[in-house]
């Protein structure tokens, strides 16, 4: 037996360089070949949010479209910041995908010195789902029109409550926009997230509520709507007036897409764009969008970029001068 | 409606969505069951298949897994001391004890009946009474939160079971502990040491495992080591039987644990957890012997768990008729409501009648299923605790690392788990019990929240006075905040003698 020992190792040396020549000859060729494995999408808020939703209606088609395992993996915290910072430091191999919010992208690193990322640094794929922000009153409340609910606000600075979710958020911004518009003054009472500032609306704590489209279209027979930031009337609250309409030159919305990190190969980007575009104009998932109270959006990721870059200068803009005025 | 009714019994009793329920309700015990893996989870991962089902089994399949896990809680928190899901905080500080004398099956035929019971009463809660309670939960706004997690604060002088002093430093660390991470209202960053991964704070169940369940495996290796007597479960005869006929000469228990279950439940933002620890305050406090509490007493498992499982019917109840998740797992029924296309309030009632009451028959049902699923498991599932040292202390590990991992899916969590649980190692040797601090990274949050909104409201009203002292809802929980605060010093003058007696019969 012993005998026959190295003349098994020579064979097995003598296979494995063949095979290894092989291999790294297939290598070699540079054939493009994306996806061939599971690809992880993280959504960077908890189970149940609207972001996780979105991902998992996603996750069977985008299967059968990329013909790969799509699995969902959360990683909340710091209103998705956790997540982003994770993203930013991953391989850009394409196998590693973030949900993305916009403005959430954008304000955290201009509102907080060290958010872990920067807004540049996530690599956007495409945008498939909006929620224009809205603005509503009490159903008793004086107020019928935005008008009148400006003239309010600089008759009485500061003494009409408005509720929101969060700080240096979507909602924040938008009334710090509407602030800055108008001249007048209100007095913002944030939650933490959406569901709780419904509720504190709901039960009369604040005068008013900015909200987002699909709690709008939830809770339309308890509130007068006084406008919304889509760019044009929003198909599921079609009496509704924009902002724009009521000469108000704003819109505010909260988007939603998916990223990946810095410098991921253009053939990866397309090869998943093209996927997530082809869902995203699905028609039975933009039906179902519409009820649910979305804006569907199909944006690639050039237009993406552009967007974003788009608000970014708008926003920082603003921040700057509440930012100066505070000082 | 009574139309309604019959068809949400045909369908209840249907085999597919029946099957589809009681499957539900054991995965829900085993996610329930393993720390770190949370009701939310379990629901979540159910999401995309209810895309293609019809509402009827999709919902009851996700009612079946919330009700699982939720009573899956008390499984690891009486076996080794680990709450599965923070709801099973308080039934941790008597299953654990019973399970140290022997009598883990006691803890967990408890924790199986008074479970269902709770449970049951929870949902009947919400199936006839939702449209009036859920008005009440409407009229907590921020200072009636910031007012009942000062009510919460007061059990602290239950949990600090001997030092009041050290249950107020307790206390007082958990509420620090909760400060870490963003700002919640304001957006600063607070005490992350410049590490991006701490933006997120502190996640109370890696916490929790770290603190309870860390511990608990060192003190085991070390006993194994000096010798002592080892935990261990001898299967007795006629335990179920005693057990179950205990409880039931105790209904004011389990009513009343329910009771603060649901009510608990109902308003959002407070969970099982509160509802535990309220209710397990509560059963000491009206207790005729309030020594007993904390060293096995099956009393403080019923009450724990009666209340925790009457959440899950409270919570939906301002999910239901108003479209407000009262809990994580409520967030998930909404999302699949909304992909069915039925939008929760008055109408879903109307327009969606039989579904609708399917769906609350149901998690009657689910109850009454894991009652006896829990009842029949308990035997089996107390032997575990007979595993060698030597296995069982890397299996509880490995667990705690796997679950505090999966939480968010973040190594740094892991990392946070392990360190607490060797302070929490060190503190409990000092005598400090990891109640108070729970407690205090549980309510710290909401105080938080509460105070700032509150002071945002008087700031504009032009009075803090009249937004913190003048409503009625926060005039009747100040008058509760200072009844349990002063209520050591009033036990202690009424009961001077009962107590001694009962010291004496000990």
């Amino acid at each position: 037996m012993k005998r026959f020992c190295p003349l098994v190792l020579v064979l097995i040396l003598a296979i494995s360089v063949v095979v290894g020549c092989a291999q790294n000859g297939e290598e070699g060729k540079d054939e493009f070949n994306y996806p061939t494995k599971t690809i992880k999408y993280v959504v960077p808020f908890n189970p149940g949010g609207q972001s996780d939703l979105e991902a998992r209606r996603q996750q069977k088609p985008l299967e059968e479209k990329l013909g790969v395992n799509v699995v969902i993996e959360n990683k909340p915290g710091g209103g998705g910041a956790v997540g982003w910072s994770e993203l930013v430091r991953k391989d850009p191999d394409g196998y590693y995908l973030t949900g993305m919010n916009i403005p959430h992208i954008i304000l955290q690193p201009l509102a907080r010195e060290n958010a872990g990322y920067e807004t540049d640094q996530v690599n956007p794929v495409a945008l498939f789902q909006g929620t224009p922000i809205g603005l509503a009153v009490q159903p008793d409340s004086p107020y019928n029109t935005l008008d009148e609910f400006i003239e309010a606000g600089k008759a009485k600075p500061g003494q009409i409550t408005v509720g929101g979710s969060g700080t240096y958020s979507g909602h924040h911004i938008t009334l710090m926009q509407l602030q800055d518009k108008t001249g007048a003054e209100f007095q913002y009472v944030p939650s933490q997230g959406a569901a709780p500032s419904v509720q504190s609306y709901l039960g009369g704590h604040v005068d008013a509520l900015l909200a987002n489209s699909n709690d709008l279209v939830q809770h339309q027979d308890k509130m007068k709507i006084l406008a919304i930031g889509s760019k044009e009337r929003f198909e599921p609250l079609p009496d509704v007036k924009t902002f724009m309409e009521q000469d108000i030159d704003m819109t505010a919305s909260i988007d939603r897409g998916v990223a990946v990190p810095p410098e991921t190969d253009k053939r990866i980007i397309e090869k998943l764009e093209k996927a997530f575009l082809e869902i995203a104009k699905d028609e039975e998932i933009r039906a179902q969008m519409k009820e649910e109270g979305f804006l569907p959006l199909a944006m690639g990721a050039e237009e993406s970029k552009q967007y974003i870059n788009e608000m970014k200068d708008k926003y920082s803009a603003i921040l700057e001068k509440v930012q100066a005025e505070s000082k | 409606m009574p139309a309604d009714f019959i068809a949400a019994l045909s369908n209840i009793a249907q085999p597919t969505n029946f099957l589809i329920m009681a499957i539900g309700v054991g995965f829900g015990i085993i996610v329930g069951a393993l720390p770190g893996l949370t009701a939310t989870m379990a629901m979540a991962l159910l999401v995309p298949f209810t895309f293609t089902m019809d509402a009827v089994p999709a919902l009851m399949g996700l009612g079946g897994i919330y009700v699982g896990a939720i009573y899956g809680g008390c499984i690891a928190a009486i076996l080794v001391n680990t709450p599965g899901t923070p709801s099973a905080i308080a039934t941790t500080f008597d299953g654990f004890p019973l399970t140290k004398k022997g009598k883990a099956e006691h803890a967990l035929v408890t924790a199986a009946f008074s479970s269902a019971v709770g449970g049951v009463i929870g949902a009947v809660v919400l199936l006839l009474l939702s449209p009036p309670l859920a008005s009440i939960a409407l009229k907590f706004g921020p200072p009636e939160y910031f007012w009942l997690s000062i009510f919460g604060l007061t059990i602290i002088a239950t949990l600090a079971s001997g030092s009041m002093l050290k249950g107020l430093i307790g206390g007082g660390i958990g509420l620090l502990l909760s400060q870490i991470g963003i700002a919640p209202l304001g957006g600063e960053m607070r005490f992350t040491f410049g590490l991006y991964q701490l933006q997120a704070g502190l996640s109370l169940i890696v916490v929790l495992i770290g603190f309870f369940c860390i511990p608990e495996v060192l003190s085991m290796i070390e006993k194994k080591f000096s010798q002592h007597d080892s935990i261990n479960y001898k299967p007795q005869k006629g335990v179920a039987k005693g057990i179950i006929s205990d409880l039931i000469k105790k209904p004011i228990l389990l009513l009343r644990s329910a009771v603060i279950g649901a009510f608990v439940g109902i308003v959002p933002g407070a969970g099982g957890n509160i509802a535990g620890l309220v209710s397990y305050n509560e059963a000491v406090r009206w207790s005729k012997k309030p020594k007993e509490f904390g060293k096995g007493n099956i009393d403080g498992v019923a009450a724990s768990e009666a209340a925790n499982n009457a959440e899950v019917g409270g919570s939906l109840v301002p999910l239901m008729t108003l479209g407000i998740p009262g809990a994580a797992p409520a967030a998930i029924l909404l999302g699949a409501l909304m992909l069915q296309g039925m939008r929760p309030g008055p109408e879903l009632y109307i327009n969606y009648g039989d579904i609708t009451y399917t769906f609350l028959f149901s998690l009657i049902v689910a109850n009454i299923v894991m009652g006896v699923m829990a009842f029949y498991g308990a035997r089996h599932v107390a032997k575990l605790i007979n595993l060698p040292v030597s296995y069982l202390a890397p299996m509880v590990v490995f667990m705690t690392v796997i679950g505090s991992y999966a939480i968010r899916n973040n190594i740094v969590d892991v990392i946070i788990m392990i360190l607490f649980g060797l302070v929490g190692y060190v503190t409990k040797k000092a005598g400090f019990h990891p109640g108070p601090i729970v407690l205090g990274l549980i309510l710290g949050p909401i105080a938080e929240n509460g105070l700032v909104q509150s002071m945002l409201m008087g700031k504009s009203a032009g009075s803090m006075f009249e937004v913190f002292f003048t409503r009625p809802l926060s005039i009747i929980l100040i008058l509760l905040c200072l009844v349990s605060a002063g209520w050591p010093l009033i036990s202690n003058l009424r009961n001077k003698t009962p107590d001694k007696e009962a010291d004496a019969n000990a």
